[in-house]
């Protein structure tokens, strides 16, 4: 139905059509209210970038990460890494707040594991859980980052 | 109360059944369980029954292949909890390795490639540890496990991550359920991060008041410190709650509690006909009423055989036409009354 009042030379007019003659006098009308449309927008915005985290693929087993959601099993080792950092919050969530292991090291790569990679990703964490205020968090991955022998800001010498 | 008894109290097993240790263990190199292919766990398997053990296991294991097994071998093997029935039921390639007089056992192609388990009765936690890690330790001399630098031992399901090891115990929490006190303790073992399992583990029921208690986080601490915090902290507290609500029960409500021993007792020494779970729940009084210094002349320890004598697949195991249910009951009920000292050939009416 459309309502139209044209003020014309001081005279008002009023028209009123139904949806049919709207559209042969060229009317152009909306098929979906906009509420309607707007929630397709948002929907559409959200499940996009659901889609894209779903369809994130651990490239060693194919598993991707809406198969795991669906099963909360890994496929294989290479996993751990290819579903950061959503692994980081789900391990985190389901072992009371634990950030790393702290327990035995298998004897072939005791002293020779390169831990330059983990350094460098706990930093980044403890960047985030400042940003976040998570100062609990953030101080229990600092002492991780301690045991593996770093420090997130370095002292710098000291000026003679 | 007698010298049986007071020996059992020393070694907390009027609470504690047994203790048993998992540690759960991937194959570097190869897709976990659920994603590899049947060759690759084929492989898996080869690998690790074909691995040298080292002089701490001279006898290396003995191998069940489960895809060879029987229904009835495979119900056994769950109702001495050496398997869980997920894998018993299991139709992919696998085996279960038992060595130390059962107490140590192996599931290979479980959700993870390695369940390594040890089992041993009453509390004694340090030794079933030691042996699980022991046995650990010797694969990993010739197996590379999958292992990350941040996570620890990595498994199909995160919430295993880390040291992957659980420390689980089997209590007997009768006066815990008949005081109604048992809802409010697995609330507090929740929040102390413990899972609180039935008795063939997840997702079953806890009959005759036998409950596993594990501990659920596996990151952030040695396996040192979980297994100090679990035996030291952890089930003393549950033992001391079972104790309280045990004496409790007898000061406050005595002939409630005898009715409900000696009525057990009764019925196990005239019964002609028993069902498995009418004759667990009856052995889970028998075990409460010794524990609490109410039954005489009969061990816990024969209480536990015939605890584990009277599920079906042992019966049927020991009499074959015991795997017909009718003549299970028959043979149930024979079968106790013979070790409760009251049944005599020839004289059905004992």
């Amino acid at each position: 139905m459309v309502h139209e009042v044209v003020i014309k030379n001081g005279n008002k007019m009023e028209l009123h059509l139904c949806a049919e003659h709207a559209a042969a006098k060229g009317y152009i009308l909306p098929t979906v209210p906009v509420t309607q449309i707007l929630k397709q927008f948002v929907a559409t915005g959200k499940s996009l970038k659901a889609q894209k985290a779903a369809a994130r693929c651990c490239e060693a087993c194919g598993l991707t990460f809406a198969e795991f959601r669906q099963t909360g099993r890994f496929g294989c080792a290479a996993c751990y890494d290819a579903f950061m950092p959503s692994v980081a919050a789900i391990i985190e969530r389901a072992q009371s707040g634990a950030v790393s292991h702290r327990g035995r090291t298998p004897k072939r790569i005791e002293g020779q594991a390169d831990r330059a990679a983990v350094r460098r990703q706990l930093i980044k964490e403890i960047e985030a859980a400042v940003a976040a205020e998570q100062y609990e968090r953030a101080a229990s991955l600092q002492g991780r980052l301690h045991q593996l022998g770093g420090t997130k800001n370095p002292p710098t010498e000291p000026t003679a | 109360m007698n010298d049986q008894n007071d020996f059992n109290l020393n070694n907390d097993n009027d609470v504690v059944v047994s203790v048993r240790i998992r540690v759960a263990r991937n194959l570097a190199g190869f897709p976990f369980t659920g994603r590899a292919s049947d060759s690759q766990r084929q492989e898996v398997l080869q690998m690790v029954t074909h691995a040298p053990l080292g002089a701490e296991f001279p006898d290396g294991l003995a191998w069940v292949n489960m895809i060879q097994a029987s229904a009835q071998e495979r119900q056994l093997l769950v109702e001495r909890h050496l398997v869980s029935k997920h894998f018993a039921q299991s139709t992919l390639p696998r085996a279960l390795g038992l060595g130390h007089s059962e107490q140590l056992g192996v599931m290979v192609n479980e959700e993870d490639h390695l369940r390594i388990q040890s089992i041993l009765p009453g509390f004694r936690l340090n030794e079933a540890f030691d042996l699980a890690r022991s046995f650990d330790q010797a694969l990993e001399e010739t197996i590379d496990f999958a292992f990350h630098q941040r996570w620890g031992y990595l498994t199909a399901c995160p919430t295993n991550v880390g040291c992957g090891i659980r420390l689980g115990t089997m209590l007997h929490l009768p006066a815990l359920r008949y005081s109604g006190e048992i809802e409010r303790v697995k609330r507090a073992a929740k929040d102390l991060h413990l899972a609180v399992r039935g008795y063939y583990g997840e997702g079953t029921d806890a009959i005759g008041n036998f409950y596993q208690v594990s501990n659920q986080v596996t990151l952030g601490a040695t396996e040192e410190e979980l297994l100090q915090h679990f035996r030291d902290e952890v089930i003393p507290k549950l033992i001391d709650y079972e104790r309280t609500a045990r004496q409790m029960l007898l000061e406050k409500n005595r002939p409630l509690i005898e009715d409900k021993v000696y009525r057990a007792r009764a019925t196990l020494k005239v019964a002609r006909l028993l069902g498995a779970e009418e004759a667990t729940k009856l052995l889970s009084t028998l075990r409460f009423g010794i524990s609490s210094g109410l039954l005489h002349n009969l061990s816990i320890e024969t209480v536990e055989q015939l605890l584990l004598q009277v599920q079906p697949a042992h019966l049927a195991q020991m009499d074959p036409f015991a795997a017909e249910e009718e003549k299970g009951r028959l043979s149930r009920a024979i079968l106790v009354r013979r070790a409760l000292g009251d049944y005599a050939e020839g004289n059905p009416e004992i």
